[in-house]
Parts: structure tokens; sequence; C-alpha cells
């Protein structure tokens, strides 16, 4: 089998990645000291800044819904069931022989099927959970502000318990997920991949899902060029 | 390709900057300018009263001031004479009770308890001339003193105990000649020593705000807007508006700090939205007594002790009286961080003749309603004086006693030092039973703090109440406040789940780096 560099993460992507990884991590701190878990930036700073980072969040959301969509690249999140027991064995025996990865990376097929449930997870429901609550958080008020009082949201307790539920479940995904980024075929190869956009996979895989990652490319460049 | 990617993200950043720019920046408000702009010009004089030749004459008694003038204000004295000012009392709307007249006249506080039967001192503090048990100066309106208001050369006074009347050797033509729209000195001369001594009652008023520095008070800060209390307190024929809850039940002719800054007066719209639950006061008033200690507590029960028979006193450090013969243990404090509480606007009143079926728990005295579910409500600070006062345990109603009279052997406690005869005769004068026993019981009175306004540097910061420990408002548990408050689950299975995975990667990772020098060795 022959390896080959692969342009496997686009410029966007990966810009959305990092952006999203600051702000999460941001979004993180910053709430946790809301909620009282700690103090630093001091409370009205930390509300200031965790709601500016909650706007830029949203727009980064909003353009990568669009980034996914018209590039075609949601089907990488489809979540599969296929594999799914080779995936775990290989995390929980297969890993420590040494023994190949069971999903083979492709530019079309980027995620094991472990990842295509976390991600969708992710996708169709923390980040979701962590949305709505947080837009209710900020926004509970303004029906009696406009004299609507009929659909007031009384008390903010739910709304806060959930935003804190979704706030957890995103800092124990982070934690994993630093982790699991050492495992792919050297400890730093899935972290160069993110920061560079290539990773040495192998020919087969490349070839075995037809269109090239040049070819592809170019059918990308066509079709944004039509949306643009 | 790439330059649709560079494109979006500048677009992005592009996003972000304009962003930015939308969020609000400190301001000076304008409206705050215009309010700042309004208090700057003085109104001029219209009348100049030194020039009436009725003021030039010779007066003999203050009731010949007085007819000076309602000669020319003919209409005043009706005003005066429906004003709570001179009645004591106003109808009062009490949920449970109905209509009552609820005042100076009949309530019963947990100071000096009540003012029946102790006219001659308290009434130094009232609009009139002579007031004494029977209450017959309300009849005239040659008794209403105009001059305790309107005096400008500061120089009136009113005697002790004698009901109201001045003090003597004042000179009235000097005073009567300079009358106009009372200053605070005028106010201050009651409202600052309520309770029988400065700063006694309120705690957010007294003889420091005579003329205030900036950081006891931004409004009335003499070297800055110098507002009188009038100003804020607005009168239409002699009705003032505002009013403390120690006497007042109703939601009705409030002052409050919106008439002039606004519903939402912050350049922030977080803060704008904590005033659909939190009363400016909360945030603006961080501390009370800032100058002078306020009561906090009074014990009536160790009233009466003497030294060689003599009534004594002893003071703290500060000057302030920690023991009095004739009305016991206090309890003072400086520079107090308000209590606070949830507050509607309406409350109900402890009235004269009232059993009293729960004695487990202090008496409140003036129960103030509200809590987080009720849309009036809003979180208000406090001065919570508390108090030990007398109480009837067969009767179970409280004790009404005689204090003051000029002579031993009325029965007045501060003269005959018994509590059994001050209290025999103090409640024959309300008109009330008595048992002839007499015990302690602890009362409660709730003061909202409205004054001594910080500036806003100095407010209360978020962290203040935002907090798990010793939050300003800890007690108030009906509603979730961020920072201050969690789900116990939630937060202790957020915390096991994030160690946990914490460990197991790790136990994954030391395995995996124990395995591959294995698999090496092999």
């Amino acid at each position: 089998m022959n390896k080959k560099q692969v342009y496997i993460y686009k410029a966007f992507e990966r810009f959305w990645h990092w952006m999203q990884a600051i702000l999460i991590f941001f979004l993180a701190f910053t709430g946790f000291e809301i909620h009282g878990s700690f103090s630093f930036l001091g409370y009205s700073d930390a509300v200031r800044y965790h709601n500016i980072a909650a706007y830029m969040f949203m727009i980064l959301i909003v353009f990568a819904i669009f980034w996914h969509f018209s590039t075609g690249e949601w089907r990488q999140y489809v979540p599969t069931f296929k594999n799914i027991k080779s995936q775990l064995n290989y995390y929980i025996f297969g890993i420590f022989r040494n023994a190949p990865h069971p999903t083979k990376k492709t530019v079309l097929s980027k995620l094991n099927p472990l990842q295509k449930l976390t991600y969708f997870g992710l996708k169709i429901l923390v980040i979701p959970l962590s949305l709505t609550s947080g837009l209710l958080y900020m926004f509970y008020r303004y029906p009696t502000r406009y004299g609507v009082d009929s659909i007031n949201i009384s008390t903010l307790k739910y709304i806060a318990i959930f935003h804190t539920i979704a706030a957890i479940l995103l800092v124990v995904f982070i934690i994993t997920h630093l982790y699991l980024i050492t495992t792919g075929k050297t400890i730093t190869s899935n972290l160069r991949a993110m920061l560079t956009g290539y990773e040495e996979l192998e020919e087969y895989g490349a070839e075995e899902n037809k269109p090239s990652d040049l070819a592809r490319g170019d059918m990308i460049d066509k079709k944004e060029s039509l949306i643009s | 390709m790439k330059k649709i990617v560079l494109g979006l993200v500048l677009i992005v950043l592009i996003g972000f900057y304009v962003f930015s720019l939308l969020i609000p920046k400190e301001k000076e408000e304008s409206k705050l300018t215009l309010l700042k702009e309004k208090y700057e010009k003085k109104t001029p004089i219209n009348v100049d009263h030194s020039k009436f030749e009725i003021l030039k004459k010779k007066f003999n008694s203050p009731q010949e001031v007085t007819e000076a003038c309602e000669s020319c204000h003919n209409m005043t004295a009706h005003q005066i004479m429906n004003s709570n000012h001179w009645n004591w009392e106003r109808a009062e709307y009490i949920k449970g009770k109905g209509i009552v007249y609820l005042g100076k006249a009949n309530a019963i506080n947990n100071f000096c308890i009540g003012t029946k039967g102790n006219e001659l001192s308290c009434a130094k503090c009232h609009i009139g001339y002579g007031m004494d048990s029977t209450r017959k100066v309300f009849a005239d309106s040659t008794n209403i003193d105009c001059l305790v208001c309107h005096d400008k050369t500061e120089t009136y006074a009113k005697a002790q105990e004698k009901g109201g009347a001045p003090a003597s050797g004042l000179d009235y033509n000097k005073i009567a000649q300079s009358v106009g729209k009372p200053k605070r000195t005028n106010c201050g001369v009651c409202h600052f020593y309520g309770g029988g001594g400065n700063n006694v009652k309120h705690g957010d008023l007294e003889m420091s705000m005579f003329e205030p520095a900036r950081d006891v008070d931004i409004h009335m800060d003499a070297e800055g807007a110098d507002l009188q209390c009038v100003d804020c307190h607005t009168t239409k024929q002699h009705v003032i508006s505002g009013k403390l809850y120690s006497l007042s039940s109703m939601n009705l002719n409030r002052n409050n700090c919106e008439q002039c800054h606004g519903e939402t007066p912050h350049q922030s719209s977080i803060l704008n939205e904590h005033t659909y639950k939190v009363a400016c006061q909360t945030c603006h008033i961080p501390i009370y007594a800032k100058v002078n200690a306020t009561k906090m507590y009074w014990d009536w029960s160790t009233a009466g002790k003497l030294n060689n028979g003599q009534p004594y006193e002893l003071d703290d450090s500060m000057g302030n009286h920690i023991y009095l013969s004739i009305k016991g243990n206090f309890v003072w404090k400086k520079n107090v961080k308000p209590d606070y509480i949830w507050f509607d606007g309406t409350a109900s009143h402890y009235l004269e003749g009232d059993v009293i079926n729960d004695t487990t728990h202090p008496l409140v005295l003036n129960q103030l309603h509200g809590s987080y579910n009720d849309p009036e409500a809003k979180i208000i600070p406090v001065k919570i004086h508390i108090a030990k006062q007398p109480y009837d345990p067969i009767n179970r109603i409280l004790i009404q006693p005689k204090l003051y009279s000029t002579e031993k052997g009325e029965g007045a406690f501060w003269k005959d030092f018994n509590w059994v005869t001050a209290s025999e005769v103090g409640m024959k004068d309300a008109g009330l039973p008595f048992s002839g026993k007499v015990s302690f019981i602890k009362t409660e009175m709730y003061w909202p703090v409205n004054h001594m306004v910080s500036a806003k540097e100095k407010s209360v910061q978020c962290i203040e109440c935002h907090t798990r420990n010793n939050s300003r408002l800890a007690k108030l548990k009906d509603f979730y406040m961020p920072g201050r408050d969690y789900s116990t689950f939630v937060d202790t299975a957020g915390t096991w789940l994030i160690v946990l995975t914490f460990f197991g990667i790790l136990a994954h990772g030391a395995l995996r780096i124990f395995s591959s020098k294995k698999i090496k060795k092999v």
C-alpha cells in the first residue's frame, strides 16, 4: 500500500474547527465563572465576554452550516452502526497490540463510526441544547419588557440547569477529544492534519473512493463558483 | 477556491468587528445630563415676605404668626388639616383588615412604642402647637406650625416636652419674614431624629444629611447637586409624595428613583433587565448609616435598673448610648449592609389590640409583602430593627406603656420605673385591656432604605450577589440566581463525569505507553 500526503481538511474547515475550539474553551471558562465555580475575570466581565463569545459562536455556526450544506460535507456526519463494534474493539484492545485502525480514513469518509456518532450527537443535541438554553438565558425576560406576559418565562432555573448540562457534556467531549487526537498514525499526525490540512493516508483509500482528492477539489471549486 | 475561503474568513472577521462596535460603551447618559441641568437652575423667588407689613408687627404668640400667614394663605389651613403631617394618621387599606386610620397617632412601633399618653414629649415633632393627650389641638387652625417647615433662618426651634410649642426667645418677625420652600434643615429636624435621637430609626436619614458629602448621598451632596428633600418628595397642596412603610400599607403616592431616572437608565441591557425584579436602591445603596451609627436592637426588658436610686446611662466608644435606665439596652451599627426582601408596595401592620397567636417567632410589626413570583415585587434593601418590647402575656397583646410625664407618681415609666403601673396607665390611655402581667416579646420592624445613594462607581458589584459565598441575597431563596444557585445533582454528576473521563484517558494512555514498550521489546 502506497502512502500519500492528502489534502483532507479544507481551509474553512480548519478555520471553523480552530475558531470553534477557541470559542468553546473561552465560553466554558467564562461560563463556569458565571456558574460560580471559580472567579478570575470578575463577574461582570465574565458575563460580558461570555455573551460576546456566544454571538461570535452563533455567527460561526451559521457559516459552518452553510459550508456543510454547500459542500455536501454534512454527509460525513451521518451516523452509521457499521463497524462501530470493531472501532470500539480497536480502542479497547487493538490499540494496545499495535493493531491497524479498523476504519480507513479517506477524503470522503474522514470520520470513523464512533466519531460520526459523537459529532452527530454534538451537532444535533449538545450544541443545540447549549444554544437554545443560552438564547433563552439571554432573552427570557424580553416578552415581559414588551408587555407580552403570557409567554414570559418566570424562572431561569431550568434554562440555567440545561445550559450547565450542555456545558459539562462539552467539557467531557473536549477532554476525550484532546486525548483521542493522539491516537492517530503517530501521536501528532491528527493534530498536524488539522493544522496543515494534509495527512498521510493510504492511497488505497483515496482511490477506492473514486474521485481523487484533486478531482474532488476541482468539483467543489466549480460548485462554489456556481453558488457565488 | 482559496479566494472564496479567504473571502469567507474575511467576512467572518468583519462580522465580529462590526459586532464588537455594537457592544455598548460607557457614555455619559444624556438623561442624566438633562437632570443635572434641571437641578442646576435655582428657582427664582417670586415673593419677598420681608416686605409684608403684617409680618413686621409684634407677635405675642406663635398662634399670632399663624394667623398672619393665614390672612394671605387663606386656603392653606384646610390642606394642612387634611394632611398626615397634621393628623398623624391616614386612611390605609390593609389586606384582611380593611380600611384603617393608621399613623403616629395610634401605631405601635418597636422604638419608643407609641405616642398615646406620651404626646407632650412626642409632639415636639408635630407640625402644630400644644398637642396633649386630649388632642384638642387639631380643632384650631391657628395651632398649625407653619414655621417649622418654612423657616429659612435656621433659628426656629421647638421646645422640649411642650407638645410642639416653640422654644422661647425666638425672633418671630425675622423668622416669619424669611419663609420659603422647605430645605433639608426643615425636614431634618424631625425626620433625622425619629425615635428620640439622631439616626435612631431610619439609618439612612440623619444629621450628616444636613450638609452631606458626595460619598454620603450623591443627590444631596452639598457641593454637588445639593438636592433638597422636596425636590424628590414633590408636594401638591401640602400633600407630600413618598412615605415610609413603617406606617403605610398601600402602593400609592410613592416616591421612586424612576420618576427622574426612568425605568431602564443603564447602558447595559443586562443591568436594565435587573430592574424588573431589583429596585434601584438595592444596588445603589451598598451601605447605610455611613456617618453615624443607627440603632439595630433595642431591649426594653433591661430598662429600669437604677444606680443609687438614680437612672443612669452607658455609652460606647462612638458616644452612642448602649444602656439607658429609661429605655434599656441598645445595639448600634455603622456602615451597615442592608438586609434584602421582596416588596410589592403593600404592607400589613400590627394594630393596637391585635392578638398575637404565634409567640415562637419574632412578631413583625410591619410585614412588607412580596415574593419572586409576584410581578409587582422587587428586591429592596431594608434595615431590620429588632426589639424586645413589653407584652401582655394573658391578653396576648403588645403593651402601650406610659413613658413620659412631668411628675413622678403618674405611672410614667421614665419617672417611676415600674412596668406594671406604666402599662396600666398607658393601656388605659390607649383604651386597651391590661391583665396586670408584663412580659417581653421579640419584635421586628422593616425600614426600607431609600437614601444615602452612592455614586455609581461605588454601587453594589455583580459578584456581591452572584456568588455562592455570602451573597447579599443569600436569604432570598425563592428564585434561581446565576453564580449563587446550581443544581446539586447536575454539578455533582457532572464533576464525577469529568473526573472519571479524565482518569479514564489517563489509564488508557498509560496502558498505551506500557504496551507499546512491551511490543518494541518483543
